[in-house]
């Protein structure tokens, strides 16, 4: 014992150190919000890391979950809505359909209601330390983010067999749409993660709330549909960010697989627009929006954050 | 010498909320109850301290010690007034460090070590002396922390603040669930980086060890500052003193370190 109290003891202090006289003086409880989680990488690389192997810690399949997850709601969507609704005649290729919609709405979903928890899940670690709470909302993002891309090989795999080729507008579709929904999801993670913090109750909220998310965009109907049913209103429904992201992400993988009839023609022959006109300029602004609503967020988030470690 | 650490007019406020559930607010408020309750834990604290000064924290419990502490290294923020200190902190507050439960040892030790900012390589470079300076088996490392006992996580807690390259280091009651050869080793490395000219800041019950540790004492009650001074004299205002006089002789007999926590 003697022995490794030696070996340890001439370690602690690092000759190499100098204990600065000249450091500036500075606010321990620094607030500079998200910039701070830029500038602290590697913290958020260790986060991130230990939640993709926290998330389903104690579990013996552990990590397959979060395929079987998204897999599981497309059997069901695509039996009940498919076979038993019989949407399979009017929207072509139904599967590519409804999986590339799910892909987003699951990346979203999972950023949402992780990280509306993930303060509260790492309550030893704010009551004592010194971090800035915005390290563990945008952790969720990025831990579910990191699940998307199995998924997105799953579909690639998919669309490649029914004769898809890749182009540079799908590229495109694909990186606005993950952008909305990294920015929208940041965003209402780190309001909804403070609010959770003060009353509990903002999880099941939060857990509801979602489930309206995979009605709100076409994921089980089309977007023709849309259209046909409620006319003008369409107008409003791609007001919805994460229905752009669901439409972009449709436009780079979906519509590749249709031929030349289908793309312009439905079932009974009559002439459809199967995704919106300018669902690019839409994307673009829905960019726009989310940034704005991540301002936002990062402002309720700077006024809630003193609360956090004494409320928690 | 230069100052390391400035607390100006600095007052914390906590609610007390003594009913949770909406049902229980509405009743209370029906029956025009309060439902809340504010104090100052801690009130209109001011002091300064300069780089190299080992500041004993004292106090009964309740008084604000832990509260004070987690201002200066910026856990919690002060309603009132400013904290502004130079140069890194570490240490543990409130018994333990922020270990998150579910995870390994490892695991902690990294993310801990993360947070009190050290980098990849300086974690890669100390990781075997943080293990070696918390003496648990290797095996333990690699399950949850949550299994720990509450000694074994002290000590791990420990470990790493002490090997952060830190201007100012604080302890609050690190010594409280360690065996005696553990508290013995803290206090030797305390010694030591008071002696390598950081700034310490010691929370401790038992006037001993403050004696041996600082230059200088603070003592809250009830979130006010009522003493800065000398150590000697202040443990007199705390009547810790009479209660257990050998203290001073005999500090380092074995009876002493066994009572000091
Ligand atoms: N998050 C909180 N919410 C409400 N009250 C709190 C909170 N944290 C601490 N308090 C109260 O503030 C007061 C000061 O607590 P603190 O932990 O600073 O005491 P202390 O001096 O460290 O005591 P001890 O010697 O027992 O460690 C106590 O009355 C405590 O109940
Ligand atoms: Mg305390």
């Amino acid at each position: 014992m003697t022995d490794s109290l030696q070996a340890s003891a001439g370690a602690s202090v690092d000759p190499a150190y100098d204990l600065g006289e000249d450091r500036p003086w500075e606010d321990p409880a620094p607030s500079r919000g998200l910039l701070e989680v830029f500038r602290r990488r590697y913290l958020l690389k260790l986060l991130v890391r230990r939640e993709i192997s926290a998330r389903y810690s104690g579990s013996f399949l552990g990590l397959i979950w979060s395929y079987i997850n998204p897999l599981s709601q497309f059997f069901i969507y695509f039996a009940i809505i498919g076979v038993i609704f019989q949407l399979h005649d009017s929207i072509p290729n139904f599967p590519i359909h409804i999986f590339s919609a799910i892909i987003i709405v699951h990346f979203f979903t999972e950023t949402f209601n992780a990280g509306t928890r993930s303060i509260v899940r790492n309550k030893a670690i704010v009551k004592k330390m010194a971090v800035p709470a915005e390290m563990f909302p945008v952790a969720s993002m990025l831990v579910s983010l990191y699940h998307v891309f199995p998924q997105l090989v799953i579909l690639l795999v998919a669309v490649l067999f029914m004769g898809w080729t890749p182009t540079l507008s799908g590229v495109l579709a694909v990186a606005i749409a993950l952008t909305i929904i990294m920015t929208l999801g940041t965003a209402m993670a780190l309001f909804f993660s403070a609010a959770n913090v003060l009353f509990r109750d903002f999880a099941s909220f939060v857990n509801i709330l979602t489930n309206f998310v995979r009605f709100g965009v076409p994921m089980i109907y089309s977007y023709t549909m849309v259209g046909d049913r409620f006319g003008r209103f369409a107008d409003y429904y791609v007001l919805n960010p994460i229905a752009d992201a669901v439409m972009l992400m449709q436009h780079a993988f979906w519509i590749g697989t249709l031929t030349e009839a289908e793309l312009n023609f439905d079932d009974k022959g009559q002439a459809v627009d199967r995704l919106p006109d300018h669902l690019f300029t839409l994307g673009f602004t829905m960019i726009g929006v989310s940034l704005l609503i991540l301002v936002l967020a990062q402002y309720v988030f700077s006024k809630l954050e003193k609360q956090i470690p004494e409320r928690i | 010498m230069a100052e390391s650490i400035r607390v100006e007019n600095v007052t914390k406020e906590f609610t007390l909320r003594y009913h949770r559930t909406f049902k229980q607010v509405t009743v209370a408020l029906a029956r025009g109850r309060q439902i809340s309750d504010t104090f100052p834990a801690v009130d209109d604290v001011s002091f300064t301290v300069s780089q190299g000064e080992s500041i004993g924290l004292m106090g009964l419990n309740g008084s604000g010690k832990s509260t004070l502490l987690k201002m200066i290294n910026g856990v919690m923020r002060p309603d009132h007034g400013t904290v502004r200190t130079r140069g890194r902190i570490a240490g543990l507050i409130a018994t333990g460090a922020g270990f998150h439960p579910q995870l390994s040892g490892k695991e902690n030790i990294m993310l801990n070590a993360a947070i009190l900012g050290m980098s990849e390589n300086e974690i890669a470079r100390k990781y075997d002396d943080i293990v070696d300076f918390a003496e648990i088996p290797t095996k333990f490392l690699q399950t949850e922390v949550g299994h720990y006992s509450s000694g074994q996580s002290a000590r791990l807690g420990f470990a790493v603040a002490i090997h952060v390259d830190s201007e100012i280091f604080l302890a609050d009651e690190v010594l409280a669930v360690g065996d005696k050869p553990f508290k013995k080793k803290c206090l030797e490395r305390m010694e030591q980086v008071r002696d390598s000219g950081r700034t310490l800041f010691y929370v401790s019950h038992a006037g001993g060890s403050v004696k041996r540790m600082c230059n200088r004492v603070l003592i809250l009650e009830q979130g006010r500052l009522i003493f800065d001074g000398d150590v000697k004299e202040g443990i007199k205002v705390l009547k810790y003193d009479d209660e257990r006089p050998e203290d001073e002789e005999h500090f380092d007999s074995d009876e002493e370190l066994g009572a000091d926590i």
